[in-house]
């Protein structure tokens, strides 16, 4: 039973088109992240469940109330719709200390002080903080101004939880530390989770399920593995890691590097529709395998240590291809001669048909 | 030998030299000697006689007239200055943008020309305002009268509360919306996020405004000589000039001048620094972030009545006071009604053609206040240039001069330039140009310091070292690579200079001699030997110029900044 709903919501601002008819429904429970390349639409769907912004078109609730609706008119203000929410910029209050940055939602709630006093605590101490309650913010670290906005999120106990960029202020070690920490607070909790960030690899780490949005459309909604391993189409490939687009042509039935053709044919399925005879193949570096033989015939061009991993850059014909390996598999030196073998292949059309 | 010790000499140290020397020759020196006599007589320290003159009944009552003026001025300019500011950042006020522009204007307007307006319509029995009023509902007695301490409050407060308005409206548009956002998610309505975040986190800024109307308003002379004289209501700066006057120059009214010019250095020197303390607790740093659009109160039906609200107000303190000037000036006689058949073109044609006094206070405010301009903008980029940019020892006593001109008042200055330049030092300008020249420059300093040093900031060292890398001498560099980068923040230093120089009161009324006259200093003695027409036609030629340059000014800086 889904819990967050929007419905068909539209939001343009002057003549762009910031989201367009977009539909989802988010678990109870779950950790839902909104992904995408900046200006994509993800921070204004956010701003809309939260309440910031308006719906052009659509319709908002979770549970059984409607949040916001264009249809009726109606729009619930952000105070009132009970979320917890954490800012790029953390958005701390510098004049407040530690403590009071917490309790101020249960003050606005009119709680008795034992009972702020007890839950302001409560939240300082699942986030660490216990020890800083009297410091104020610019004393703090950025690791630590983020925990303050979580402790302030969470004081209130609410059932959904909105994190706009959370991590991206953060340095990539911290980053890595409070996604766990994010995971935990959700377990203890029990909140709903709406994510916004445009860092794949944190999407990944954090969701249940992830969302791809380009230019205020949806791509694709599904399991983190499932996006990575079939993505629905070429920006979502190349969006989430690394990838090779590659030209190919069909001859008699088997597939050549456009160009290439006496490198020798690409082993494995062919896929059966094959457009105009034309098409792209997609394939990660990490899942091309370099052998001496039995492949497509190419050249290494250039090669550089990753520390654990070896980056390749290997010539078919006049086409480059990556290909990332680990230090431990067989190695090849610049300007041996090399077989490829592609054991993942993704195919799209051909940008020209 | 000379030739040898250059050589010997860095061209850092000779820079560092220089500015020393014209910020000790400039500032230092006058301020000194404003200290040393008002402690020392005959060499010997005599703090009685200090306590003697400042218990003397007029000293006394301008000191506390200094006060209750400048307390009064900051919280009715805060209060305006925040309102007003609220309202085109924070509402969803029609013609915001209009507004936010309006409300400048009263900067352009020289308050001591709003102050002769402000006499011509609320001066007991011949004000026009009052006149009216009185025939009108046939009263006995004038229901206003401006030559109170309330009317000097007034009055410089409608020129004095855009310095909130700035400091106020530009810290709410920097500041980071999310953090009224995630005080709105967390539950609370507008009104408590005004109270409890918005507010508190605008203090500084509302302080740092207030402080520097505090400042401006002790050491301000022209409201308080128009409204206060004529009625014997004295500030510092009023005393100040009233003893210089009066005793013709006597050591005994130098004295008490140089005493209570202590007082406002020292006042001056408390603000800034109280100022500087505000803005640097880092418990209030407000800007973040990405920016989004802040959320606006809905004004409902309260918009258009408070729209209207702003309009009256600027239209009773821009408006009428301009359009009173202007309709006075073009009077046959004082005193008559303001109809078509009192007018007439004659004065102008007098003041501009005919009065030799007159047009030489033209011509000297122009060419004091382009001399001036450009001297203090040069000698201030050098001056910024060692401060910011140089590492080299002795730095500091020029750091520590480089305040003084900050915290030193138009009155303290021009009674520093008498004592240093009336010929105690073998040179003596008393009476000729020269005075106002050096005591502009010093005046002005601070202005000059503060634009260049702000664009040299912006100019990374790196982008110097790169030029010096590539085989480019120190100099090269410097002509290069800093000098055209850091032009725009030059252009506008000569500007903030020029303009308020053109106006300038409050130190030329204390260094004028016969035929030395700046506009405002025309102006102030033509309304004070009673030539109110003539005052005000002067008047409206210098509104009309300010208003030329300040048009000027906007097309020069937006060309040189594009340049960039």
């Amino acid at each position: 039973m889904s819990y967050v709903h929007l419905k068909n919501v539209t939001k343009r601002f002057g003549d762009v088109v910031a989201v367009n008819n977009l539909t989802m429904e988010i678990e109870k429970g779950e950790c839902f992240s909104m992904l995408g390349p900046s200006g994509c639409g993800k921070t204004t769907t956010l701003r809309m469940i939260a309440g910031f912004e308006d719906l052009d078109e659509g319709e908002i609730a979770v549970g059984e109330r409607v949040f916001s609706s264009s249809a009726k008119r109606y729009y619930l203000p952000p105070e009132k719709r009970d979320f917890g929410m954490v800012f790029q910029a953390f958005a701390v209050w510098p004049h407040l200390n530690v403590f009071d940055n917490v309790a101020f939602p249960l003050q606005i709630r009119n709680l008795s002080r034992a009972d702020i006093a007890e839950r302001a605590k409560l939240a300082l101490r699942h986030t660490g903080l216990d020890k800083y309650e009297r410091s104020y913010p610019n004393e703090l670290s950025s690791g630590q101004k983020q925990r303050i906005a979580l402790a302030r999120a969470i004081a209130i106990n609410p059932t959904v939880m909105l994190l706009d960029e959370p991590l991206s202020n953060l340095d990539p070690k911290l980053r890595e530390e409070m996604r766990f920490e994010i995971k935990d607070l959700q377990r203890k909790f029990g909140f709903t989770i709406i994510f916004v960030t445009h860092d794949q690899s944190e999407a990944m780490a954090l969701s249940d399920r992830i969302l791809v949005m380009r230019d205020g459309v949806v791509q694709q909604v599904d399991s983190p593995i499932n996006i990575y391993t079939k993505p629905a189409n070429r920006f979502i490939f190349s969006f989430i890691g690394l990838s090779n687009f590659l030209p190919v042509v069909f001859r008699n039935g088997s597939a050549f590097i456009e160009g290439a053709e006496d490198a020798g044919p690409i082993a494995g399925t062919i896929p059966a529709d094959r457009g105009n005879d034309r098409m792209l193949l997609a394939c990660r570096p990490s899942e091309i395998d370099l052998q001496k033989d039995g492949g497509v015939r190419a050249l290494v061009k250039r090669k550089v240590y990753l520390g654990d991993i070896i980056d390749y850059r290997v010539m078919v014909g006049d086409t480059e291809v990556r290909v990332q390996k680990s230090r431990r598999s067989p190695s090849f030196s610049e300007g041996e001669s090399c077989c490829l073998r592609f054991s993942q292949m993704h195919w799209y059309p051909h940008e020209d048909s | 030998m000379i030739g040898r010790l250059l050589k010997r000499l860095s061209i850092a140290e000779v820079l560092l030299a220089l500015s020393v020397l014209v910020l000790v020759v400039v500032v230092a020196v006058p301020v000194f000697l404003i200290f040393w006599t008002a402690l020392f007589v005959d060499g010997s320290m005599n703090i009685d006689d200090i306590v003697k003159i400042l218990s003397e009944p007029d000293t006394y009552e301008a000191l506390k007239n200094s006060i209750v003026i400048a307390a009064g001025v900051t919280v009715c300019s805060t209060i305006l200055g925040v309102f007003f500011a609220w309202l085109v950042s924070r509402t969803d006020l029609p013609f915001k943008n209009t507004m936010k522009l309006l409300f400048l204007v009263p900067f352009m307007l020289p308050s001591f020309i709003g102050a002769l307006a402000w006499k011509m319509l609320l001066s007991p029995y011949s004000g026009y305002i009052n006149k009216f009023l009185m025939n009108t509902f046939d009263l006995a007695d004038p229901p206003f009268d401006i030559f109170t301490l309330w009317g000097i409050i007034a009055v410089e407060t409608m020129y004095l509360f855009p310095f909130v308005f700035i400091q106020v409206s530009g810290a709410l548009e920097r500041m980071d919306p999310t953090l009224e956002e995630s005080a709105r998610i967390s539950g609370a309505g507008l009104l408590t996020i005004t109270r409890r975040i918005t507010l508190p986190l605008m203090l500084p800024s509302i302080g740092a405004g207030a402080l520097l109307v505090a400042l401006y308003s002790l050491a301000h002379f022209g409201v308080p000589a128009i409204l206060g004289n004529e009625v014997g209501i004295y500030i510092i700066p009023t005393k100040i000039y009233e003893k210089l006057h009066q005793s013709a120059g006597s050591f005994t009214a130098i004295r008490t001048g140089t005493i209570l010019a202590s007082i406002l250095v020292i006042s001056a020197g408390l603000i800034l620094w109280a100022q500087s303390a505000i803005l640097k607790s880092g418990r209030f740093q407000v800007i973040a972030g990405k920016s989004m659009r802040p959320m606006l109160l809905k004004l409902r039906g309260l918009k258009y009545p408070l729209l209207l609200v702003s309009v009256i107000y600027l239209a009773v303190t821009v408006l009428l006071p301009t359009a009173t000037i202007f309709l006075v000036g073009g009077l046959k006689t004082y005193g008559l009604e303001l109809t078509m058949e009192n007018m007439t073109l004659d004065n102008l044609k007098y003041i501009l053609f005919e009065w030799q006094m007159t047009k030489d206070s033209i011509w000297n405010s122009f060419y004091l206040s382009l001399a001036a301009a450009f001297v203090t903008m040069l000698v201030g980029t050098l001056i910024s240039y060692v401060i910011v940019k140089m590492k080299i020892r002795g730095k500091f006593i020029l750091e520590f001069l480089g305040v003084l001109p900050f915290s030193v008042p138009g009155t303290v200055i021009a009674l520093g330039v008498i004592l240093t330049w009336s010929g105690k030092f073998g040179i003596n300008i008393y009476n000729t140009a020269w005075i106002i020249f050096v005591a502009y420059i010093a005046r002005y300093m601070a202005f000059s310091l503060k634009s260049n040093s702000a664009a040299l900031e912006q100019v990374h060292d790196s982008l110097e070292e790169a030029a010096r890398a590539c085989g480019a001498t120190h100099w090269q560099a410097l002509k290069d690579i800093v000098i055209p980068l850091i032009k725009p923040g030059m252009v506008a230093a000569f500007f903030l200079i020029f303009l308020p120089a053109l106006r300038e009161l409050t130190t030329s009324v204390l260094l004028y001699g016969p035929t030395t006259r700046t506009i405002g200093v025309a102006i102030y003695t033509l309304n004070e030997d009673g030539e109110t027409v003539y005052a005000a036609t002067l008047a409206s030629v210098a509104l009309v110029i300010i208003v030329i340059g300040h048009f000027l000014i906007k097309r020069v800086t937006r060309t040189s900044n594009e340049g960039v």
